[in-house]
């Protein structure tokens, strides 16, 4: 993987294209862009296209020859690629317009310029004219809202599903959870953002994926129908893939669904895109597409592994485990708001160094985390991880950034404070 | 011409002070709005079932997913008997849910229902549903709550999966202050 | 009582009173317009400050000059700075000034609830910036201030914002009253509504939409407030209510308001092409109508900025098509304003050159809300930086742009000096190059994904953000020279004539330059060469 110089910006731009991941693409550059048949024959279009809109504007011509890899991705279904079309048509359609009306304009100006002696006619209205130019466009837009319901009749087409993903919004990260008809075998995760503070805040390189990375991707299998029912926890998000045309907005209380068939195997990448507060920018999308094969071994080895998770509950940690288990957890749940050195961000997030709840009874401490503070940001964390990662982060704070409590806590603490209650 | 002018001033703030009225007006319209057309995905009031008119389509079977979901800050466990459940459309079917109040204080919740596709909303009829009324658990207490519903023959028949979610929301602080929206 | 009226008397054969007390206690129709302007300016370099710090942010990928929690607030407040402390004030300004004079009136309808209406707003600006100040920072939810996130999650500032949109608002609808009052009232014999300047025939249209939605946005926040302090759930899932009615309810208002900020720099570029072209307007009868059917279609397309929040088919098929029907009345605008240039003797003043700008790039705008408007394309627009790119194309080379061609236009009336015309070009070829830097590359970051409001993007968006930031302060820092021409011109400007251009037409070039303190205190006669006929 290609890393760049601190701070430095790639000449090179990169596609938001997924990249591919499947044996048979392997060939495409690193931030190369695929070159199907049908997308090659697109780019020559959209190179003359964006000439013109360059043109038009006079001052971006330049960056014309590299626009058409930031036009708006094919994507890999068909709604998208249905999308792209109508898009693509729509700017054609505007284009005429602005070269007719702009022409003649720019022709007016420049043959009846007082300089050159034009005398000023004196005509001031001509209603065959105006008929014409309200009849023309109105028929221009009945051309257009045509191909443009016939699309969004399709998106509503929600049946026929062939697996079913909840997808739910919290203050900064996605979850996940597969409703599986085999009951009692569900699968849930969350999925944050993975690119470290570090590359943010420009103490180190900045990865190829800098901000679209994720630890956990949704993983779906290839070319089948997958419904997603979204929904948010806390504020309003968005969830969005532009490779596959889909957005819809999640909002606290109430679900909608959409669904996609990604007719490709590779990532593709999205982002948060309605604001949800401090970190809107840091929640990305990450959706790997794999055979349906690759898919099967994937979903048991994640069953497998959420069982032995939840299984962790009954075990005893050393110390130690516990300190790098909690370090990692820390990481990555509270760190956004408590910051990494736990200092916080006065006033709205309290530091954990020294603070009465890191150094005072544990309960508290448990109390807190388990359940949250109503009316803050500080989430009941108790339904989003299981006891031993409970325990493990609960044990860091008290032991990191200067604390010192004399106290262990391990899953069974947790679940002894949960069944007292 | 003073005069005037102050009585076209007064007719003017008289649609100022309307259109204030105006958006308050919308609350209510926009929920009858919602309830007509199933915007939002919500469900009506309880439903009476009579098992005598309510004739039993044995030839499609509807897929109807459960969500169960907390909102921000609430601690409590919240799950359903099973994820998803098959049925015929007119068959009235038992689900049930349960909640746990894992804190050490008394606590109020209330479920909110939604609906996905929002097209099915208007045809999920449900005639126990414990989102009807709010929860009071006290500490460490767990809830049995069962919900009984059916779907109308009449729903589309483009709607294979109806997607049913419940969240639940901690509204300790807002029934402690007795303010309520009454139709909540 | 005749003292009062003795001093009203005084009044009117004097000059304005010296001092501070002048400006405070001014029920002049000029002065409160001047007023209104300088207000609006001083303002709009304080949210320019703050877009320049956003830029500064996106110059590089990574978090180089603020937190991500300061940047959104900075996002928010210069939204809502932009719209209802620059553009908006701008615009009210000028019709204080023009309006009288177009219609032969000798004031306004209202001038005590008229100096109100402009003092409402200092206040309300400096409580708006205050908040950023307070614990816990302003507010940071976007100028669009969805709930729950300006609700439930909001800062404890909130409370101030809401009371500031309120005195906005306040004042917002007392100075549409007090234009609609004039306009309907006060006009000279032989001014009938079918001949009035489309300046006035657009801030009329405009000031109805004003005093509609106002009221609508202050219900919206009166709600937020209620959620926030007493317990009610307007917008709170859990109490019954609902975050996606208050995305209605701020629609309702939202739509309409930004043809609020429009309309009336459609009816300034209406003044200026004609005079530029020698020509007289064309298809008068047919702008007017544009205007209404614009203004009416803005009360029934408000859901086309919430495509993704899942509404059913049938309520997104009607809003995509109301939303398409628009293009119909802004095209015959456009098809007028260059049918009137036809054939013109043409010359190109700085205020001619920044209405052709504004022809040109707000159609550009023009052609992307059209993009927005189809449903199934929106679903990749929305929130993007295409839809950034697109309401910056209708708002600062639109709105904005026909602001500064009218105090181009104006400004020798106003002052009865000339600016200097070289700079003005200088200003206008800055200004046109700097905002197109800025904003048309955002049309490609957006279409390739770049989210709006975030404050920092993956690698692949650099190039393009650099160049955006670069413009945004040529763009800047050439308002600066806005303001020196303008001063340089009030300072020394060569002496302008009463007629100061030579294709002008309108009562307000029939009086003498600089416009007497009163204007028409005895009613004009209205001839067909200052009146449209």
């Amino acid at each position: 993987m290609a890393r760049k110089r601190c701070g430095h910006v790639p000449r090179t731009l990169v596609t938001f294209h997924g990249d591919a991941v499947a044996p048979q693409t392997s060939t495409v550059a690193p931030y190369g862009f695929d070159t199907a048949d049908c997308e090659a024959k697109e780019n020559v279009n959209g190179k003359f296209l964006t000439r013109v809109i360059g043109g038009a504007a006079l001052t971006t011509a330049g960056l014309a020859s590299v626009a058409d890899e930031l036009n708006m991705p094919v994507g890999v279904t068909q709604i998208s690629a249905s999308v792209y079309d109508l898009h693509m048509l729509i700017l054609y359609i505007c284009c005429v317009i602005g070269v007719v009306v702009f022409g003649a304009m720019g022709y007016s100006m420049y043959a009846h310029r007082k300089s050159v002696g034009a005398k000023a006619a004196q005509f001031h209205e001509n209603t065959r004219l105006e008929i014409v130019w309200t009849i023309v466009p109105s028929i221009i837009l009945i051309a257009m809202a045509v191909p443009a319901t016939r699309v969004l009749v399709d998106m509503y087409d929600t049946g026929d599903e062939d697996m079913t993903v909840e997808v739910r919004g919290y203050q900064w990260k996605w979850q996940y959870k597969y409703l599986d008809d085999n009951l009692g075998s569900t699968l849930s995760f969350f999925s944050a953002l993975a690119t470290p503070q570090d590359e943010i805040h420009n103490r180190s390189v900045k990865g190829e994926h800098y901000l679209l990375e994720v630890d956990n991707p949704l993983v779906v299998p290839l070319g089948k129908k997958v419904k997603l029912l979204v929904t948010a926890n806390d504020v309003l998000h968005a969830w969005w893939v532009p490779d596959f045309g889909i957005k819809r907005d999640a909002i606290p209380g109430i679900v909608n669904d959409i669904w996609f068939i990604a007719d490709k195997a590779g990532i593709y990448r999205g982002q948060c895109t309605e604001l949800c507060g401090k970190d809107h920018g840091f929640m990305p999308i990450v959706v790997r597409v794999l055979p349906q094969d690759e898919y099967d071994a994937w979903y048991s080895a994640q069953s497998t592994a959420f069982a032995e998770r939840e299984a962790m509950a009954s075990q005893t940690f050393a110390a130690d485990e516990l300190m790098a288990m909690g370090e990692q957890v820390y990481n990555k749940t509270c760190a956004t708001c408590h910051q990494a050195n736990g200092q916080g961000i006065p006033p709205v997030f309290p530091a954990i160094a020294g603070s009465a709840i890191a150094t005072g009874p544990r309960d508290a401490h448990i109390s807190i985390v388990y359940a949250g503070k109503p009316g803050t940001a500080m989430q009941a964390f108790g339904t989003q991880l299981n006891a031993a990662e409970l325990a493990a982060v609960i044990h860091y704070q008290r032991h990191a950034f200067g604390n010192s409590t004399d106290d262990v806590t391990q899953p069974v603490d947790i679940l002894n404070w949960s069944a007292a209650q | 011409m003073a005069s005037r002018n102050a009585t076209t001033a007064a007719k003017l703030s008289l649609i100022g002070v309307g259109m204030f009225a105006f958006a308050f007006a919308l609350v209510p319209l926009y929920d009858l709005l919602c309830e007509v057309t199933g915007l939002g995905g919500r469900t009506g009031d309880a439903y009476v079932y009579e098992a005598a008119t309510t004739k039993v389509d044995d030839s499609r079977l509807i897929k109807v997913n459960f969500l169960t979901g907390t909102n921000e800050g609430m601690p409590w466990r919240f799950w359903a008997q099973s994820t998803s459940v098959r049925v015929h459309p007119g068959e009235l079917t038992e689900v049930k849910f349960f909640v746990r109040n894992p804190t050490d204080r008394v606590m109020v919740a209330q479920a909110i229902p939604s609906v996905a596709p929002g097209s099915a909303a208007e045809y999920f009829h449900k005639t126990e549903c414990f989102c009807f009324e709010r929860q009071v658990l006290k500490p460490g207490e767990e809830l049995e709550m069962p919900m009984r519903f059916l779907l109308a023959p009449e729903l589309p028949g483009y709607v294979q999966t109806v997607s049913l979610s419940y969240s639940l929301f901690d509204i300790t602080e807002l029934a402690a202050a007795g303010s309520i929206r009454p139709d909540a | 009582m005749s003292a009062v009226l003795e001093a009203h008397h005084d009044d009117h054969h004097h000059g304005p009173a010296k001092g501070i007390t002048r400006w405070l206690f001014t029920t002049n129709h000029k002065d409160i317009g001047t007023l209104y302007l300088w207000f609006s300016f001083t303002v709009f370099l304080i949210g320019g400050m703050m877009a320049l710090v956003i830029r500064a942010e996106l110059f590089q990928p990574g978090l180089q000059f603020v937190q991500p929690e300061f940047f959104n607030q900075m996002t928010t407040n210069h939204g809502l700075i932009m719209v209802f402390g620059a553009i908006m004030p701008a615009m009210v300004g000028l019709a204080n000034w023009l309006v009288p004079m177009m219609i032969g009136a000798p004031d306004m309808a209202l001038p005590r609830l008229n100096n109100l209406s402009f003092w409402i707003l200092p206040f309300a600006a400096m409580i708006l910036v205050s908040t950023l100040f307070m614990e816990g920072g302003g507010p940071n939810f976007g100028w669009t201030f969805y709930a729950p996130l300006s609700t439930t999650f909001a800062p404890p500032s909130t409370t101030y914002f809401i009371f500031a949109i309120h005195l906005l608002g306040a004042s917002s609808i007392m100075g549409s009253i007090n234009i609609i009052a004039t306009i309907l009232n006060m006009r000279a014999p032989g001014m009938t509504l079918m001949k009035m300047p489309l300046f006035v025939w657009t801030w009329l249209i405009t000031a109805y939409l004003l005093l509609a939605v106002m009221p609508v946005l202050a219900g919206a926040v009166t709600m937020m407030l209620f959620d926030i302090h007493f317990h009610t759930a307007f917008f709170n899932a859990a109490g019954g209510g609902d975050p996606v009615m208050f995305q209605h309810i701020f629609w309702f208002f939202g739509h309409p308001e930004v043809y609020i900020m429009i309309l009336p720099a459609f009816g300034v570029v209406s003044q200026i092409i004609p005079t530029f072209s020698r020509k007289p307007l064309f298809g008068y009868d047919s702008m007017v109508y544009a205007v209404a059917s614009i203004a009416f279609l803005s009360f029934i397309v408000w859901a086309h900025h919430m495509f993704t929040v899942g509404m059913p088919l049938a309520g997104q098929l009607f809003f995509m098509y109301t939303t398409m029907l628009i293009a119909i009345p802004t095209g015959v605008k456009v098809f007028n304003w260059i049918s009137t240039m036809w054939r013109g003797s043409m010359t190109f003043e700085t205020p001619m050159l920044f209405s052709i700008a504004f022809v040109i790039l707000f159609t550009i705008g023009g052609f992307s809300g059209l993009m927005l408007a189809i449903t199934p394309a929106d679903f990749q627009y929305h929130d993007t930086y295409f839809v950034v790119a697109h309401f910056h194309y209708v708002l600062v080379p639109g709105a904005l742009f026909g602001i500064i061609a009218a105090v181009y236009y104006w400004l020798p009336k106003w002052c009865g000096r000339m600016y200097d015309e070289n700079l003005g070009k200088l200003h206008f070829w800055l200004s046109f190059i700097g905002v197109n830097v800025t904003f048309f590359p955002q049309h490609f970051s957006g279409l390739a994904g770049m989210p709006r409001r975030i404050p920092d993007y993956s690698l692949q968006f650099a190039d393009f953000n650099m160049l955006s930031s670069v413009g945004a302060f040529i763009f800047g820092f050439s308002q600066i020279l806005f303001l020196f021409i303008v001063i340089k011109a009030i300072k020394g400007g060569q002496p302008a004539t009463d007629r100061v251009w030579d294709g002008a037409h309108g009562l307000e070039w029939t009086v003498p330059s600089p416009a007497p303190y009163h204007t028409f205190t005895h009613p004009p006669k209205v001839t067909d060469a200052e009146a449209h006929s």
